[in-house]
């Protein structure tokens, strides 16, 4: 237990102390917990040694965990647009970076068994910093973040095969199995990465494996089951499991539901040989369109974010100083050339698929390195006795200092490749906005072309911004001035003209970063007019506090329309349908505004019981100003063109002066 | 300020003097302005009367058609303004004799029985009430020999009868004619002169409301109708 709470205690100390300081730095949070496992681990000895890798192979969920919340952001339609970049860029960049340095490793005078073995662990990269570097720069919407993220989806997946081919690659001379059990013990730090909970490798192959000793059909079937039983599973039985926790009103158990649910994806996809990572993944985007996905999302957010971080941390202390120092300029040489041989192929790939060129430097310089997937197959490799210890060690030192160098990468850049492009003009002239629009309009959706449409009938100046390549080269074929690029880029906002326009339009559908959008514009323009579209009450709330000055509900007028219409295909008539739609709007607005005063955007609504009360005695007052009796005087719905009772004229005398 | 009942019922029986010092006592009297001009970028007349209104202390100025672009006109905020005023005024160009449509609809919706008129009606009992209007035609055309057959006065009669049986004292309107050059001639600058000495004369209780109530137009010859303050209080002393 002391020992528990001790190192509980120095890792958390560590990341409290680092990160901060990191980020308020601007070196982003992940160097900060890299950082801070190098001062804990390599620096000062507080940690290292067999519990940091034993930590990293528990902190290793958080990436499990990460791949699910990718999952829930995205619907199956988005990944199924994937599919292009998915295969196409996906698979050239592992099969590009196999074969090179593959190539390189081989004339280096490594067995071709083992250069292959190289190729593999060095070509993927690392799902969890660059993920996380991306979010948390808000770079994931942009060309290059998704590219970014499609390679890494493949790469995950690519990871199965591997797994499977490594043995086939063993060299007789290794092959002894006491010789790769001594060498795991050889291997410091991070190399250890093995199976554990997350990777599904050699452990729990060997501990528990339903599909150990099945023939190749019979494992596809297993497999198949596996994702089958993840997919219709998340679909069908999910919901109705969430739904009766949700009853219940237990918080904790809604958010063990959550985890169970996560974790059990894990562990069913280890014991069939796949990469957890990737069914939990699966299921997340099964369960993108249900109505728990923001319950799970801000569950599951806090234990990735540790966990993560805590993998960060070891990653760091896991840094062999002793090898490093032993053979500094071999270790440099091999990490400089690795991301050298990576990017090159990375910018060339960019450029094949026509991404715009800060896209493609994003791209390049972030999927540079070597990741956590390396440090897997590594272990692997070396118990299977294709790698020697001695290179394995010098390999995962090599991956380390990749992972480390990958955030600076990022910061490099944003100072310094960012600016240089928009000084000297893109390869994208639109990237470079030389109108000035009395109006901002960022987002041209569906809801945006309408705001815009009728801006530029009734003569207003507009500059529309989307992040949407496709949807602005349409708009620019049907001659709308429109702007490509992520409109939440202060830079991007400011070359838009936010600085001399009037009113700044936020017509996107991404709800966070409308929110976002509102608030930088909101503090860097105080009097700049905001109008922006909300996708629920919620999101109504949230953005009024962002300092909107006009909130529209996105669906609240069609939806008043339809109602109306319902009313008159009813044979009612049409005014009448009116004045019932007039009564309803003033009454939601009013209630509305009412609560926002209850509303708290910490408390999930779901759980705001003040607030739900509020909305329950809103439906009834809402039956009662449809329904009541239309004799009645003051009932709201008939208030106005109400006729006096019968017979009050001869109530009237002549009440004039 | 006063309370609703001081100002609302600042009887119209009082002398001049009477009423004046009620206004004293209670503060100054309140002015509602109810705009309509529904093309107000074309409005070359009420858009500097309003303007010069907005300016005036004591004077609240609603612009209709800015509020309920929808018609939507919101009863009960209606109604809490006339209740919080002393002095009701419609400014608004004249649309076939009579004012714009979202007055019309004002008035159905918000002058409700109950609430101006009929059992328990007497919230606007006290009032003052006129209309503030620029019309097309030149004077000539507003008289029984004229093209338009009547006078504005006689025009407006269905809003006379309206302010009666609500209560309130009928002024007769603040007219201006031949609006449409008032620009070109040079007329629009001694309007809205006068226009904002009357509203300042009615917040002060200066205006003579007996000797207003029966012309044909309240801005025939203001000097008139407008006691100076000092000779006002002089009447106050002796």
């Amino acid at each position: 237990m002391d020992g528990f709470l001790f190192h509980a205690f120095v890792y958390l100390c560590a990341a409290v102390v680092a990160v901060p300081i990191a980020k308020r730095l601007g070196l982003g949070s992940v160097l900060g917990y890299l950082i801070a496992g190098i001062v804990i681990g390599p620096v000062l000895h507080i940690v290292g040694g067999a519990e940091t890798e034993e930590l990293q192979h528990f902190a290793e969920l958080g990436v499990v965990l990460m791949l699910f919340l990718v999952g829930l952001e995205l619907q199956p339609r988005v990944l199924w647009q994937m599919r292009a970049r998915l295969l196409g860029l996906g698979g050239l960049q592992v099969l590009a970076t196999l074969a090179a340095l593959g190539a390189l490793a081989w004339i280096a005078g490594l067995d071709w068994r083992t250069a292959l073995a190289v190729g593999l662990i060095l070509s993927l990269s690392s799902t969890a910093i660059v993920l996380q570097t991306l979010s948390e720069k808000g770079l994931m919407r942009t060309e290059g973040g998704r590219a970014g993220f499609s390679v890494l989806l493949f790469q995950d997946i690519a990871v199965i095969p591997m797994l499977a081919l490594i043995p086939l690659l063993a060299l007789p001379v290794l092959a002894a199995p006491d010789a790769g059990a001594d060498a795991i013990q050889a291997v410091a730090g991070a190399s250890q990465a093995d199976a554990g909970a997350s990777h599904g490798a050699e452990q729990a192959h060997a501990q528990m494996s339903l599909v150990a000793d099945l023939s190749g059909w019979s494992y596809a079937l297993v497999v198949l089951g596996a994702v089958a039983a993840v997919v219709l599973g998340g679909h069908f039985l999910t919901r109705p499991l969430f739904r009766l926790i949700a009853a219940s009103r237990l918080r904790e158990i809604f958010t063990a539901a959550a985890l169970l649910l996560v974790l059990g994806i894990a562990f069913l996809m280890t014991l069939v040989d796949l990469s957890p990572a990737l069914g939990t993944f699966l299921a997340g985007v099964v369960l993108a369109d249900s109505e728990f996905r923001h319950e799970l999302e801000s569950d599951i957010e806090p234990f990735k974010g540790l966990l993560l971080g805590l993998f960060f941390i070891t990653v760091g202390a896991g840094i062999d100083f002793g090898v490093l120092l032993q053979h500094m300029l071999l270790v440099l040489v091999l990490t400089g050339g690795l991301m050298a041989v990576k990017g090159a192929l990375l910018f060339g790939l960019a450029r094949l698929f026509r991404l715009p060129i800060a896209d493609t430097w994003l791209f390049t310089l972030s999927l540079a390195q070597a990741g956590e997937f390396g440090f897997v197959l590594l272990s692997f490799s070396l118990q299977n006795g294709v790698v020697a210890p001695e290179l394995a060690k010098l390999l995962s030192l090599v991956v380390a200092l990749s992972m480390l160098l990958t955030p600076i990468l990022f910061i490099a850049y944003e100072r310094f490749v960012l600016p240089k492009l928009s000084g000297e003009g893109a390869d994208r002239p639109a990237d470079d906005i030389d109108e000035q629009g009395a109006v901002v309009i960022a987002g041209i959706g569906r809801f945006g072309q309408i705001i815009n449409r009728m801006l530029i009938a009734a003569g207003v100046p507009t500059v529309v911004l989307d992040h949407e390549a496709g949807v602005v080269e349409r708009m620019r074929r049907i001659g709308i001035r429109s702007y490509f690029g992520d409109a939440s880029r202060p830079d991007l906002l400011r070359a838009a003209g936010i600085d001399s326009a009037a009113v700044f339009v936020v017509a996107i559908d991404d709800r966070d970063r409308a929110v976002q959008m509102v608030e930088y514009a909101r503090r860097a323009h105080p009097s700049l007019r905001i109008v922006a579209r909300a996708y629920d009450v919620d999101h109504y709330y949230l953005l009024q506090k962002a300092g909107a000055d006009v909130v529209v509900r996105e669906l609240f007028d069609a939806s008043l329309r339809t109602g109306a219409a319902a009313f008159e295909a009813l044979g009612m008539h049409p005014f009448k349908a009116e004045k019932l739609l007039r009564a309803f709007r003033r009454h939601d607005e009013e209630t509305v505004a009412q609560l926002c005063g209850l509303w708290d955007e910490n408390v999930e609504m779901a759980k705001n019981h003040a607030l739900l009360e509020r909305v329950r005695a809103r439906t009834e007052s809402e039956q009662r100003i449809m329904t009541a009796d239309r004799s009645q005087l003051h009932d709201r719905t008939e208030r106005g063109w109400t006729p006096p009772p019968k017979g009050y004229a001869e109530k009237l005398d002549d009440g004039g002066a | 300020m006063p309370s609703r009942e001081a100002g609302a019922t600042a009887p119209i029986s009082m002398t001049p003097i009477e009423r004046e010092s009620q206004a004293r006592q209670g503060g100054a009297h309140r002015v509602l302005v109810l705009l309509a001009h529904p093309s107000p970028d074309r409005s070359e007349v009420n858009g500097p009367m309003a303007a010069a209104a907005r300016r005036i202390d004591g004077v609240t100025l609603v612009d209709l058609y800015a509020e309920y672009p929808a018609f939507d006109i919101d009863i009960d905020r209606e109604q809490a303004r006339l209740q919080a005023h002393d002095i009701i005024c419609f400014l608004h160009p004249l649309y076939w004799y009579s004012t714009p449509a979202i007055l019309k609809e004002w008035q159905d919706l918000v002058l409700e029985y109950g609430f101006a008129y009929g059992v328990g009606g007497s919230a606007l009992l006290g009032k003052l009430f006129f209309s503030a209007l620029s019309a097309g035609g030149p004077e000539a055309a507003y008289r029984a020999r004229g093209y338009n057959h009547f006078t504005i006065r006689e025009l407006l009669q269905p809003l006379e009868q309206t302010a009666m049986l609500c209560g309130m004292t009928y002024l007769p309107p603040f007219a201006l004619y031949g609006a449409r050059t008032a620009v070109e001639e040079g007329r629009l600058a001694g309007h809205v002169a006068d226009w904002t000495r009357l509203l300042e004369a009615l917040r002060n209780g200066t205006l003579d409301i007996e000797r207003a109530l029966g012309l044909p137009r309240l801005n025939q010859d203001l000097d008139m109708l407008i006691r100076p303050t000092a000779a006002a209080s002089a009447a106050g002393r002796r």
